[in-house]
């Protein structure tokens, strides 16, 4: 009520100021560029919301893929990567980023202070949410290949740094108008198959290799064991909750709410089906036998992945063979990181850095304006080579030093008794799965009631 | 003579006492899930700052049927296997059985085993 008399008031006073100076009330008019402006905004912070939502994506996957009784630890991982990770993005990870700077790592507007960073006409805090919600993607990568098996501490530590430091050069790079975007063919990659998904999956290798296998992830002679994930029905809800998110990472990534969307969106769901179509029929034909759920699941994911870098630049038909090919490759990461003894229980390293790595350099060869299937010469191809290998090798020098200093300082993985217990109890004091408290097990006094029948 | 092994050992050293058991020879056992409290009596877990007991806790019960010559044998096994050091370690103990029949086809005694 006090809202629309204020409504009436402002109303009046801008008929009264019309009649008053007609100039005036000219330039109050609402454009058709300020719609536009507007529009761009709303759609940036939605698609922000969105891939925000792929948190709890990752948190369903991660733990349906991996055991019981560690799962209150890994949803305690994602939600704290996302955390951390947010305000060391915030912090410093924006001006590294997207800051100006030099051609390696930009240096201005921290904790969003002077010279923060804002895309066109789009406002600082927009543009911050949506490249926060993307640094958080990254960095939540990481916590389903380290699983089961370290240290929260460190693995805290961890998402601080990837968060406020190796993710925004990297970004700097390319996004932040560095030397990657200065190149004579510019490197592609639209909404971050490199950037943000190789990145994590990268930085998960690293800490999978430092880390060492599961107990029990290998028999006697060397063979690798299956261990399966404790929830199929959290796996597969969670890889639509991706699916939905990435609605908002891929055409979000246009910046504007223009023409582009459609196009982007299709690219993305074209990949996506194409890539869980193809694991399932690899899967079937010519790996178990039978279609695998769980990877088929990863499958999809790697479709997503791998389109992330081209969506704007391939053809539908491109987009098609994209994901096509990402499902093959990353049958084919899964079994091979198995068998060199990399223990990735949810399939992280192959999902993000493999298909990522293959997604961004597929690019060179069907972007439909400078591809090498369309007449493009091998130009754009050996760009994103060079992003790639250069990407890559940054990641895997900064996490393997970060891994590195971890195990040495406040150590990296837990103890054997606790590995083989569950994460859960040792590392945050309740099971994610407690049994509920029966006339058998009383509560102690310390604590608030649990039960009138317990009395 | 027949004997029936039952242990109770935790959870996490099944592999470590079933890998031990087929390294003798042993051709079957039987797990179950079980819950209970020895000398330890429960332990103290915390759930958003507020202690609570547990009195209870998940134990595996195996049981394994073997002759009488092994019997010691089996026991040792079960107790390097189970073996941490840490309360909470469990118990073996064994029992003579009366008789014993398999189903399929209708063995009796030792040949059943």
């Amino acid at each position: 009520m006090k809202r629309r008399l204020a409504l009436a008031s402002a109303a009046g006073l801008g008929l009264a100021l019309m009649t008053a100076a007609p100039a005036m009330a000219q330039e109050a008019e609402t454009t058709a560029a300020d719609v536009q402006v507007n529009l761009d905004n709303v759609f940036v912070l939605v698609s922000a919301v969105l891939v925000i939502f792929m948190q709890a994506g990752f948190a369903l996957l991660e733990a349906g893929l991996t055991r019981a009784k560690s799962v209150a630890n890994i949803m305690m991982k994602n939600l704290m990567d996302f955390c951390a990770g947010a305000l060391a993005f915030f912090a410093i990870g924006y001006a590294i980023a997207f800051g100006s700077g030099n051609d390696f790592f930009g240096w201005k507007g921290w904790f969003l202070g002077d010279g923060a960073f804002n895309y066109g006409t789009l406002t600082v805090p927009v543009t911050f949410i949506f490249q926060v919600a993307f640094a958080a993607t990254a960095a939540t990568i990481v916590s389903g290949a380290m699983a089961e098996r370290t240290k929260f501490k460190a693995y805290f530590v961890y998402s601080m740094v990837i968060s406020g430091l190796i993710y925004p050069v990297v970004v700097h790079w390319n996004w932040g108008g560095g030397w990657l975007s200065q190149l004579d063919t510019p490197y592609i990659d639209f909404a971050g198959s490199s950037i943000v998904h190789m990145v994590g999956g990268i930085a998960g290798l690293m800490g999978a290799i430092a880390l060492g296998p599961r107990i029990g992830k290998y028999a006697a002679n060397g063979k690798p064991r299956g261990i399966p994930g404790h929830s199929i029905p959290f796996a597969v809800l969670g890889a639509f909750i991706l699916l939905v998110g990435w609605y908002g990472f891929n055409p979000g990534s246009e910046l504007a709410a223009d023409g582009a969307i459609g196009g982007i969106a299709l690219t993305t769901t074209l990949a996506a089906v194409a890539g869980a179509l193809t694991s399932m029929l690899t899967m079937w034909w010519f790996v178990g036998g039978k279609p695998d759920v769980a990877m088929t699941t990863n499958g999809l994911l790697a479709g997503l992945v791998a389109i992330t870098a081209g969506c704007a630049a391939v053809s539908s038909v491109g987009a098609v063979a994209i994901g096509g090919l990402a499902g093959v490759v990353v049958v084919g990461a899964v079994l091979f990181f198995d068998r060199v003894r990399v223990d990735d229980p949810v399939g992280a390293i192959s999902v993000h850095g493999v298909c990522g790595a293959f997604g961004t350099l597929a690019v060179g060869l069907f972007a439909t304006d400078g591809g090498l299937l369309y007449g493009g010469g091998a130009a754009l191809l050996l760009t994103q080579l060079i992003g790639v290998t250069a990407i890559g090798a940054f990641v895997a020098v900064t996490a393997g030093i970060l891994f590195a200093l971890l195990k040495g300082t406040i150590g990296l993985r837990v103890s054997e008794e606790e590995e083989l217990a569950g994460l859960d109890v040792m590392e945050h004091g309740t099971p994610g799965y407690a049994p509920d408290l029966g006339p058998g097990q009383s509560p102690t006094p310390v604590g608030a009631p649990v039960s009138p029948v317990m009395a | 003579m027949i004997k029936l092994v039952t242990a109770i050992i935790k959870p996490q050293m099944l592999d470590s006492v079933k890998n031990g058991l087929q390294g003798l020879g042993v051709l079957g056992l039987t797990v179950t899930e079980v819950k209970g409290f020895g000398r330890q009596g429960g332990h103290t877990e915390t759930y958003r700052g507020a202690e609570y007991t547990v009195d209870l806790i998940p134990k595996l019960r195996i049981e394994v049927i073997c002759d009488i010559d092994v019997v010691d044998k089996v026991m040792e096994c079960i107790r390097s296997t189970a073996h941490t050091g840490k309360i909470g370690d469990g118990k073996v103990w064994v029992v003579d059985l009366e008789r014993l029949l398999r189903i399929r086809t209708g063995e009796m005694g030792p040949d059943a085993i």
